[in-house]
């Protein structure tokens, strides 16, 4: 019988630390070799731990949501007796070749399913799509909050209560656990709940029911990335509209006459066109920006991100060198890297290195937004809904087919005046869409 | 000619529950009688608590003595101790005394009329009050609260007026050790007094019908009390039936069936207590009973208006504290607020040695109830503090019980040197309905024993500083 412990293994690239993302196994579970046995996400990428052995979970460290160390003994795994002596390893003394075989196998390789990177992100209106990992936990919270026996209250909360005739368990708690607290009955009287509690309950069902979410995985990533950009970044927000009509009827044309091999085109790859023709003349728009360093890294590519919404969440895969593709060559491959990161398949190679972003809010589209710019990103072109509108035109109203842009520069390194100029440009190449293409 | 007087309040029974009340009710603008026969402060102040933790501090300090004069340790040294039970029992007596007379100032400067006498009802409302000088006093009340306790409950063929034979009452009474002494029944009484005894070096055995002792807790919380007794030679006879007296001791009948004998120069019965129902006139109020006790509502009313119990009289748990809550509850009903007896857990104590606190439910019981649980463990031996008072080497630990789901604390169980003292924090942190988050993010004092219940919580959580994860 023998001891293997694995420990978080150095997935590379300077990691030092690893989220859990889910346990395929558990304590006392069998385990065959190869055996994913953990997901875990690190600032680049999720991986798949495998078993280095056959045998039985003895310990596992760590609960989805918990970033441990490298190094950390993640789970030890009791061996079936079939392994040769020099494979056994005692707990308690783990040896170093121990780890760095499970490092070996743990690490990404070519039959490792790759896993959607984390991305840094815009605040999209999305629809939210459930949190997979989230699920079973909602699930068996709701289950055990029903056979609470009595609410979550301090004993002067539960007088107060008993002395205004008050039932608690009509009362959401705001505390952890849903406690309820004095403010929490104070706000419930205050909102007229104690005349409720005695008049007809015929009114209304109340929803008392919390749910707490452990954020973890990529929808911390995202909410990490977000905050990180809002905080840091003086966001200089701009809105220009556009009209659309020439370059509604070019796209028209265009699709009307594609070949069969020719993908169908949206507006997204006009944008991207329009962004790859002007960033030569704002190259501060085209910036990494890397504020601790004080450098200011100005791309001459245009690695085009698309803000992308998945099942998982918020994601933005990249179109490599934009600049060296044509119209129908930027639509098949805005459609194959976001097709990707949906379905979870983007390479980590897709899913990074973006030097500027575009969100399009789809069909959804709004008047205006401001989006939230990818650091260390500069700039975030954010396309509104397009729809028929009056425009005055040669001294009477002309319907008219605009379109609002809403843009946000990182106003440290992008002037006000020189985002504005820019947006102009663009709105002008694609109001005349024939220059897109000279 | 008996006089006649009127009041708002009759409490009958100057215990643990009868006293707040009657001093809580005075506060709150009552006007109060509390008739009390057999000493104010009741059986916890006079026969119970009190007398017993002294006695029992008492054994623990004859003890360390008595180890230090065979083995010296800590560098000290010292020559054999002598216990003068007489004079042990005198400390106490003056010990009870203070208590008891600082109960009866307490009760005056409230403004509650104290009456010393015997109440015998005739009707739900009226009562006949026989004082020490044989006059008589007839009572009319708005409302009775009845809270006349509990009484050691007798076994036929070992009865107390026995010499041989003593109940809890008589064993803090003695003024010269046995040499020997049989204690019937390992529950928390008897274990308390029977380890006390043990301490002062006298031959204790245990006769307990049970498979076990304290069957109130857990194996895992009791085991270190079972190694303690072993290891201080005190004979253990379970699942074995006491069967009566002998010349030289008391005949048994031992978990194979077969009858044996034990020689003891006293016998404490300690099988249990049974409300006080008789003698004063139940009969006469027409209230309905549970079982043996008193059947109340969550008022602590009984079927008839305006009578109300609380105490020992109503049930288990039979703790003091959990009849001063139930008076002070009746008095604020009494006195027009609206009160429920709803609390989340009733903490329990044994100063047993070591002692058991516990506060909720157990892991077991927890999970009987429905819920998933989490539970951390904390050894003392781990602790500083704990070793430092040598305590932790006795196998006692904190342990803490939580909802998995949401990871509030259902129970918290703690068995070592002084953990007693750890209650009031458990207790506090079942009613406000901490999570163990709220424990391992309070900052308990370095070096103390309450640095265990934030490590069991650490522990329950998967990050304990002390032990290994």
């Amino acid at each position: 019988m023998g001891l293997y412990s694995i420990k978080l293994p150095d997935v590379g690239e300077g990691v030092v630390e690893a989220e859990i993302v889910e346990w395929h196994t558990k304590v006392g579970a069998s385990v065959a070799e190869d055996d994913n046995l953990v997901d875990i996400m690190t600032d680049k990428a999720t991986v798949e731990i495998p078993s280095p052995v056959n045998g039985v979970v003895k310990s596992i460290t760590g609960e989805p949501g918990d970033v441990l160390a490298v190094g950390t003994v993640i789970i030890s795994i009791e061996t079936d007796g079939k392994v040769s002596a020099d494979e056994e390893v005692n707990l308690d003394a783990p040896i170093l070749r121990q780890a760095q075989d499970a490092d070996k196998k743990a690490l990404p390789s070519n039959n490792t399913k790759p896993h959607p990177e984390s991305v840094e992100g815009r605040d999209d209106i999305q629809t939210e799509p459930p949190h997979p990992e989230a699920q079973p936990q909602r699930a068996s919270k709701e289950a055990v909050s029903q056979n609470r026996p009595k609410p979550l209250a301090s004993p002067a909360v539960r007088k107060r209560a008993l002395e205004a005739d008050i039932n608690l368990s009509h009362i959401p708690g705001s505390g952890p656990a849903g406690r309820i607290s004095h403010q929490d009955l104070d706000d419930f009287i205050a909102a007229g709940g104690r005349l409720r509690a005695g008049a007809s309950p015929a009114s209304g069902v109340k929803r008392t029911g919390v749910t707490e979410q452990k954020i973890i995985g990529l929808r911390r990533k995202i909410a990490q990335n977000l905050a990180h950009s809002k905080r840091t970044i003086p966001h200089f927000a701009y809105v220009e509209e556009v009209d659309m009509e020439a370059l509604e009827a070019l796209r028209a044309h265009l699709n009307a006459n594609r070949t069969e091999d020719q993908p169908k085109l949206t507006l997204l790859p006009f944008l991207s066109l329009a962004l790859i023709k002007v960033l030569p003349d704002f190259p501060n728009a085209n910036t990494h920006f890397d504020s601790k360093a004080g450098i200011a890294t100005k791309y001459e590519a245009v690695h085009m991100g698309i803000a992308t919404a998945t099942p998982n969440g918020l994601m933005v895969p990249v179109v490599k060198h934009a600049e060296s593709m044509d119209i129908w060559a930027l639509a098949s491959e805005i459609t194959r890297v976001t097709a990707a990161a949906r379905e979870g398949k983007g390479t980590k190679d897709e899913l990074t290195g973006s030097t500027i972003t575009i969100t399009s809010l789809g069909a959804l589209g709004g008047i205006a937004s401001t989006p939230v710019i990818n650091a260390p990103e500069v700039a975030i072109i954010g396309v509104n809904k397009l729809q028929v509108r009056p425009v005055w035109q040669d001294g009477a109203f002309a319907p008219r087919k605009m379109m609002n842009l809403s843009s946000s520069f990182d106003h440290r390194i992008v002037d006000g005046y020189d985002a504005a100029l820019m947006i102009q440009h663009v709105k002008t190449l694609l109001e005349n869409p024939a220059t897109l293409f000279m | 000619m008996s006089k006649t007087k009127k009041t708002d309040v009759l409490i009958v029974g100057g215990g643990p529950a009868g006293y707040p009340c009657a001093i809580r009710a005075a506060q709150l603008g009552l006007k109060v009688i509390l008739v009390d026969k057999s000493g104010l402060g009741g059986t916890c102040l006079n026969r119970g608590c009190i007398p017993s933790k002294a006695v029992i501090h008492a054994a623990s300090r004859f003890e360390e003595i008595s180890t230090h004069a065979s083995v010296p340790a800590m560098g000290i040294s010292c020559a054999k101790p002598k216990v003068d039970m007489k004079a042990l029992t005198g400390w106490k007596d003056e010990l009870v005394g203070k208590l008891t007379s600082g109960v009866a100032m307490l009760l005056k400067s409230a403004g509650a009329e104290v009456l010393n006498g015997w109440a015998e009802f005739s009707d739900a409302k009226t009562c006949t009050v026989t004082l020490q000088d044989g006059d008589t006093v007839q009572i009319s009340a708005k409302n009775v609260v009845l809270a006349t306790g509990s009484t050691e409950v007798e076994l036929p063929f070992l009865p107390f007026d026995d010499p041989h034979v003593i109940s809890s009452t008589g064993a803090l009474e003695l003024e010269k050790l046995p040499k020997t002494l049989a204690v019937i029944g390992a529950g928390y009484i008897g274990l308390e007094l029977g380890i006390a005894f043990a301490k002062l070096g006298v031959k204790v055995s245990f006769i307990e019908a049970l498979d076990r002792i304290l069957p109130l807790y857990d194996t895992a919380m009791t085991r270190p009390i079972s190694r303690w007794l072993k290891t201080h030679g005190v004979d253990m006879h379970l699942s074995s039936r006491a069967r009566g007296l002998t010349r030289s001791g008391i005949a048994f009948e031992d978990k194979k069936g077969e009858t044996q004998e034990l020689a003891a120069e006293k016998i404490l019965v300690a099988v249990g207590r049974k409300p006080v129902t008789q003698g004063w006139g139940l009969e006469n109020m027409a209230i309905d009973m549970a079982g043996a006790f008193v059947k109340v509502d969550d008022q602590c009313a009984t079927s008839m208006r305006g009578v109300y119990a609380i105490g020992d009289l109503i049930g288990e748990p039979m703790l003091a504290h959990k009849g001063t809550a139930q008076g002070e509850m009746v008095a604020e009903i009494l006195a027009g607020h609206r009160c429920r007896f709803d609390p989340v857990a009733i903490p329990a104590v044994c100063f047993t040695e070591p002692e058991i606190v516990g506060v909720g439910l157990t892991p077991d019981e927890a999970k009987d109830a429905g819920e998933a649980v989490i539970t951390g463990k904390f050894p003392l031996a781990a602790l500083g503090k704990a070793l430092s008072m040598q305590g932790g080497t006795d196998g006692g630990f904190v342990r803490v019980t939580a909802r998995k789901g949401d990871h509030v604390i259902l129970g918290i169980h703690a068995v070592g040197k002084h953990v007693a003292e750890l209650s009031g924090e458990f207790a506090l942190a079942l009613e406000m309905g901490a999570r163990l988050e709220d424990i391992a993010g309070t900052i308990h004092v370095h070096p103390t024993l309450s640095e265990g219940f934030a490590e069991s919580a650490l522990v329950a959580l998967g990050q304990p500083l002390h032990i290994k994860a």
